[in-house]
């Protein structure tokens, strides 16, 4: 498994609907062991790049391989074997709306390991539901009767359920309240170090970009324009970059930041690696 | 074996075990092996971990619970077992993932209970839900710009001008067959030439508009329920209800005045195109000339056959209508919902159609349009 130190490999990727182009030429490697956060304005196909890397759209052109394995070359269904290594949390969490958040999480489980027993199934399901942050009594619920952040992390204990060295997250604070999208962060980040994953992030969200991001792709004209860490992305002079990072929500992300770094230098080395905003 | 995961007791002399695990714990590997590690009777003391390869939280989860139940501590763990075991542990994984069910002694009379409830409930629904469209009704013939004209004529269309062709169809072969297998029974006594009297009564009394009442619910009260019911998943209900516009108004009033109008008209669109089929199998297999089998309909069908059918028609608009438009507009939660009030509109309809024509079988007998 060594040769893998990009578990996603990007090159040369065209997707195209109809007339309009959204990916032209696209390239984007993704490091083992890091947050990916990938920005961009709406329509520039932040999605539809995570629905190619994951082979749910089959792009016009260029290469696409998950561990070393060939995306583009498959067939939509065809067993590649990377499908056990990877989990995928959609938008709205796309539970499925007769199983119970506990059958849920065994839907992956059952599907490539018929062999775990029952008890097991069933204590997997329990675990993974509680280290996604839900109460224990979550389990036995239905998605209907669950809210939308609880629905996110039901559909985070799914993506978990195989123990996946990849995790796919698309906008995954959209729709939370602050303090429930700052917990989520949290849990991410948590997760990923604890189980070494490696996430592809899909934010709008400002602050997760700074607070959890090891590198952030920007994706605008058709291509991905800048990889990097939030200080390398400012000093590049593309506009929108300037725009997305020092408008007004960019700069009171930085400035929160600042203030939070300021509060951990102490205790936190981490923090230290972290860009502390400049001027804000 | 060599490369899965094993395990191993050794007696570490104080009375307990040292249980060694070696190899890969993996979700992908562990299968068959938990098993046997669950069903390790003699105390363990000690788990050690030195000498597995690979771990992932499903290892480590089979490791803490093993420990937990034997009371034994963990030994060995190198970082990153520690912190999936960290991970993992104080996790209490006793609740269920199932809903707890009720043994089916009390399932059933629950169920039954419950069916009787909503037939109840359902039933009182049904009759509130035609009170606000009574109320809507007159609301519009006070303020007749709320009216909304293309709303109703874009419903007019899809009820009625699009199903001419399927409706058509169904009712030209069911004339054929009513005139061909009518011919062959008649013909035991003798008697044929009633075979015009059998095709015209029948299509114009009854299987004309109660055929078109099963093909329209199916084709559109179906379709009353899958739209207004994921237009209230989709919330877009509320939206109107917000701006003020009344989705009794907009929504239900077009769809049901649609089905209460095109009812007639299809059903006697049916009755025609049914009898024309008659004639067809009259020419061709009874050696009844085409246009003779015509006239002798006007002669032997009373007026009366007319207006049953004509009466019954709007009356079974109303009831596809209304069913449709009320299981749509209960559509709430998943769109799981949205399956179950469709199918529930079209049974509960078709069902209501034939009990409501039984009902005016007996009546008009009694008035004397028998």
């Amino acid at each position: 498994m060594q040769q893998d130190d990009f578990p996603v490999r990007i090159s040369g990727l065209v997707n195209r609907f109809g007339d309009q182009t959204v990916h032209d030429d696209l390239t984007l490697d993704v490091r083992k062991g890091e947050i990916l956060g990938v920005v961009g304005g709406s329509g520039t196909g932040k999605s539809v790049l995570m629905r190619s890397i994951i082979g749910l759209q089959r792009p016009v052109a260029g290469q696409i391989e998950v561990f070393g394995n060939s995306i583009t070359d498959a067939e939509p269904d065809e067993e590649i074997g990377v499908r056990c290594r990877w989990g995928v949390l959609f938008q709205g969490g796309a539970l499925f709306s007769t199983l119970t958040v506990g059958e849920n999480v065994q839907v992956p489980l059952k599907q490539f390991y018929p062999e775990l027993g029952r008890e097991l199934l069933r204590e997997i399901a329990q675990y993974k539901v509680m280290l996604s942050g839900l109460p224990a009594d979550a389990t036995s619920k239905y998605p209907a009767e669950l809210s939308g952040g609880m629905k996110k992390r039901a559909g985070l204990a799914r993506a978990l359920a195989l123990d996946p060295e990849l995790l796919f997250l698309d906008e995954p604070t959209a729709g939370l309240d602050p303090i429930g999208a700052a917990k989520f962060d949290q849990l991410t980040k948590e997760l990923k170090e604890t189980l070494g994953l490696t996430v592809f992030l899909i934010t709008h969200d400002l602050d997760t970009l700074y607070e959890i991001c090891d590198r952030v792709a920007v994706l605008a004209d058709k291509k991905v324009i800048a990889v990097g860490t939030i200080p390398e992305l400012l000093a590049t002079d593309h506009p929108w970059i300037q725009d997305y990072f020092t408008g007004p929500r960019g700069r009171a992300a930085q400035a929160a930041q600042a203030r939070e770094s300021k509060r951990a230098m102490s205790s936190n080395s981490r923090a230290m690696d972290k860009p502390a905003g400049k001027g804000a | 074996m060599s490369d899965g995961a094993q395990f191993s007791l050794e007696d570490d002399a104080t009375g307990g075990f040292r249980l060694v695990l070696s190899g890969p714990y993996l979700v992908s590997t562990i299968g068959g092996l938990n098993q046997q590690l669950r069903a390790i009777a003699d105390p363990v003391s000690v788990i050690d971990l030195s000498q597995v390869t690979a771990i992932d939280t499903v290892g480590a989860w089979s490791a803490c619970s093993l420990a937990a139940r034997h009371g034994a501590s963990i030994e060995g763990a190198d970082e990153r077992s520690q912190r999936l075991l960290d991970a993992v542990q104080m996790r209490d994984s006793s609740g269920d993932i199932q809903r707890k069910e009720a043994p089916f002694w009390q399932r059933i009379p629950s169920h039954v209970g419950g069916l009787t409830r909503n037939l109840l409930l359902g039933i009182a629904g049904v009759v509130g839900f035609l009170g606000q469209i009574i109320l809507a009704a007159g609301t519009l013939i006070r303020h007749p710009g709320r009216f909304r004209g293309k709303a109703l004529i874009r419903q007019l269309e899809l009820v009625g001008v699009s199903a001419l062709p399927i409706v058509g169809l169904m009712s030209f072969l069911i004339g054929i067959v009513i005139a061909q297998q009518g011919a062959v029974q008649l013909a035991q006594f003798g008697a044929e030439t009633l075979t015009v009297n059998l095709v015209g009564r029948i299509t114009l009394r009854e299987l004309g508009v109660l055929m078109t009442a099963i093909m329209v619910a199916g084709r559109s009260g179906s379709a009353f329920a899958a739209q207004i019911g994921t237009m209230r998943l989709t919330e877009e209900v509320d939206a109107m209800r917000t701006i003020g516009i009344s989705p009794i108004e907009a929504l239900v009033m077009p769809r049901i005045l649609a089905s209460v109008l095109m009812m007639p008209l299809l059903g006697f669109y049916s009755a025609v195109v049914a009898i024309v089929g008659g004639a067809v199998i009259g020419d061709l297999a009874l050696g009844v000339p085409f246009w003779t089998f015509l006239e002798r309909i006007k002669d032997v069908v009373p007026v009366h056959d007319l207006w049953v059918g004509l009466i019954k028609a709007p009356v079974f608009g109303l009831i596809i209508g209304l069913a449709g438009c009320y299981q749509g507009m209960q559509v709430k939660g998943d769109s799981e919902q949205v399956g179950k009030r469709t199918t529930e509109a079209v049974v509960s309809a078709i069902f209501m159609v034939i009990v409501v024509d039984a009902f005016f079988a007996v009546f008009f007998t009694e008035i004397g349009w028998g």
